[in-house]
């Protein structure tokens, strides 16, 4: 019954500290726990493009084989995932809550630098986590409204908040992504050139990442692949997914070689 | 030494909820109406930005009559409510009746220990999957809860308006009907000509059964004119 702050965090700290994850925590050493692994995000025309493989590991098993580490965070942004999957699900479930509650409160929605800015003060506040090897790294990307573009913004443990001109990659297989996508990214790409060079980016940290999960076209598992553009998040279904793996096939076949012929 | 005057509680209650009721009828209704498709809330409210009718969580709407800093602050306290609750168990778990008790327990609370009664009422409404679940609460300054079917006026001429509600609202009208009964009962007058009120004077939204999350959405602009048949 007290006015005050439109954050929820904010709130749930001095309401009940203990509900947030992260908070007293014992020394020790942790166990082995899940890891989530490549996400890779890129702008395009109107946009941008985010996608994250389906894997999990822990240790040298995988854990799961279709995790889902890329998430709407509102209606105009979305977010990745890579580092202690628990966690990681955790403090993405509490930045989704974090903009909603603010949505509802304020009557308005935050500016894309306000959402990315939140969520480095989450990451912060989780610095002793990963202290303890428990890190957890976004990758935050959106359309801002007030510019009409999409937006990338990465992170490190430390909370620190960068702007990415044109693509990025987090987890295990990010240098081999990021390397895929130097080659693959052009300025000015469309939705659908974007969707398969994120796929076939995924494809390439998959082929030297064991701890990343390529398309399962066996067992019927993509990437999760989301669009955010001026009409808001939409997931990529696995129709477009399947033709989009599929024409990232054939490119590597037609040129006989692993990786295949740029575009 | 004096002695204070003796009041006896009869009377202690009947000025408080005397003051309320005054203090509650002195502004503009807030019609919430049923419809096929799901709930709506109508009133007429020229700002933009100061919102008698707002969003709590997926399912769940509240519209306010009365002091808006009163109910303001309940708002604000009932989208906490759901948020911590959704939090801490699952968004499933977050229904109208748990926060229409939360209020309840508040409002009652102030009405017999403060000073001063909160001079609102409240409507707490959840759309469920199908006409039948709906569910709309209505509560008093007083804490009193009443689980109303079908249509609710509260504010202003509340008792006539919803007379004239009641004579005209049916099971599974649609939306377009729905508002246009809503609009027509804020602009009656006790004696004299209907008012006709504007498009830009109105606050229009609805929880829309079809949504798949947020049910909650506005109705502004173009989208209401047409439904008023004023494009």
């Amino acid at each position: 019954m007290t006015p005050g702050t439109s954050s929820f965090l904010d709130f749930l700290a001095a309401h009940d500290a203990s509900l947030l994850p992260g908070r007293d925590l014992p020394g020790g050493e942790v166990p082995a726990a899940p890891t989530a692994t490549t996400i890779v995000a890129l702008t395009f025309d109107g946009g941008v493009v985010m996608a994250g493989d389906r894997r999990a590991t822990a240790g040298s098993m995988i854990a799961s084989r279709h995790i889902e580490k890329v998430f709407p965070a509102d209606e105009y942004s979305a977010v990745g995932i890579a580092g202690t999957a628990g966690l990681a699900i955790e403090l993405v479930r509490l930045f989704q809550l974090e903009l909603e509650h603010y949505e509802k409160i304020e009557g308005t929605l935050l500016s894309l630098d306000g959402k990315a800015n939140r969520l480095a003060t989450m990451i912060r506040s989780s610095l002793p986590l990963a202290m303890q090897g428990l890190a957890v790294v976004p990758v935050f990307g959106g359309y801002d409204l007030a510019r009409g573009e999409g937006r990338i913004f990465s992170y490190d443990v430390t909370g620190g908040r960068y702007e990415e001109a044109e693509f990025h990659a987090v987890g295990s297989g990010s240098v081999f992504a990021r390397g895929s996508l130097k080659k693959l990214w052009w300025a000015g790409m469309d939705q659908q050139d974007a969707v398969r060079t994120a796929v076939h980016a995924l494809v390439d940290a998959a082929d030297d990442d064991s701890a990343t999960g390529g398309p399962d076209a066996t067992r019927q598992i993509w990437p999760v692949v989301a669009t955010v553009t001026a009409t808001g998040y939409r997931r990529v279904d696995d129709e477009a997914l399947a033709t989009a793996h599929r024409e990232v096939e054939g490119v590597r076949r037609a040129t006989r070689g692993v990786g295949g012929d740029q575009r | 030494m004096s002695m204070p005057f003796y009041v006896s509680p009869e009377q202690l209650m009947k000025d408080r909820a005397d003051y309320a009721r005054k203090g509650i009828a002195r502004g503009r209704s807030v019609v919430v109406l049923a419809y096929e498709g799901g709930i709506a809330f109508a009133t007429e409210n020229p700002s933009r930005a100061l919102h008698k009718i707002s969003e709590i969580y997926d399912r769940i709407a509240f519209a306010a009559v009365g002091k808006y800093n009163e109910f303001e602050n309940l708002r604000v306290a009932g989208v906490r409510y759901a948020d911590l609750r959704g939090y801490s168990y699952d968004r499933a778990d977050v229904n109208a009746r748990g926060l229409a008790n939360a209020y309840a327990q508040t409002l009652g609370t102030v009405f017999t220990t403060e000073s001063k009664p909160l001079e609102v009422e409240l409507v707490v409404a959840e759309v469920g999957t199908t006409e039948d679940e709906d569910q709309v609460y209505r509560l008093s300054y007083d804490g009193s809860v009443a689980d109303e079917r079908g249509h609710v006026v509260m504010g202003g001429q509340a008792e006539h308006l919803s007379q004239r509600c009641a004579e005209r609202w049916e099971p599974g009208m649609d939306l377009e009907g729905a508002v246009r009964l809503a609009v027509d009962v804020l602009g009656t007058q006790p004696e004299g000509q209907a008012r006709e009120i504007g498009a830009a004077q109105l606050e229009v939204a609805v929880l829309d059964r079809a949504r798949p999350r947020r049910a909650f959405r506005r109705l502004t602009g173009p989208v209401l004119a047409e439904l008023l048949g004023r494009a």
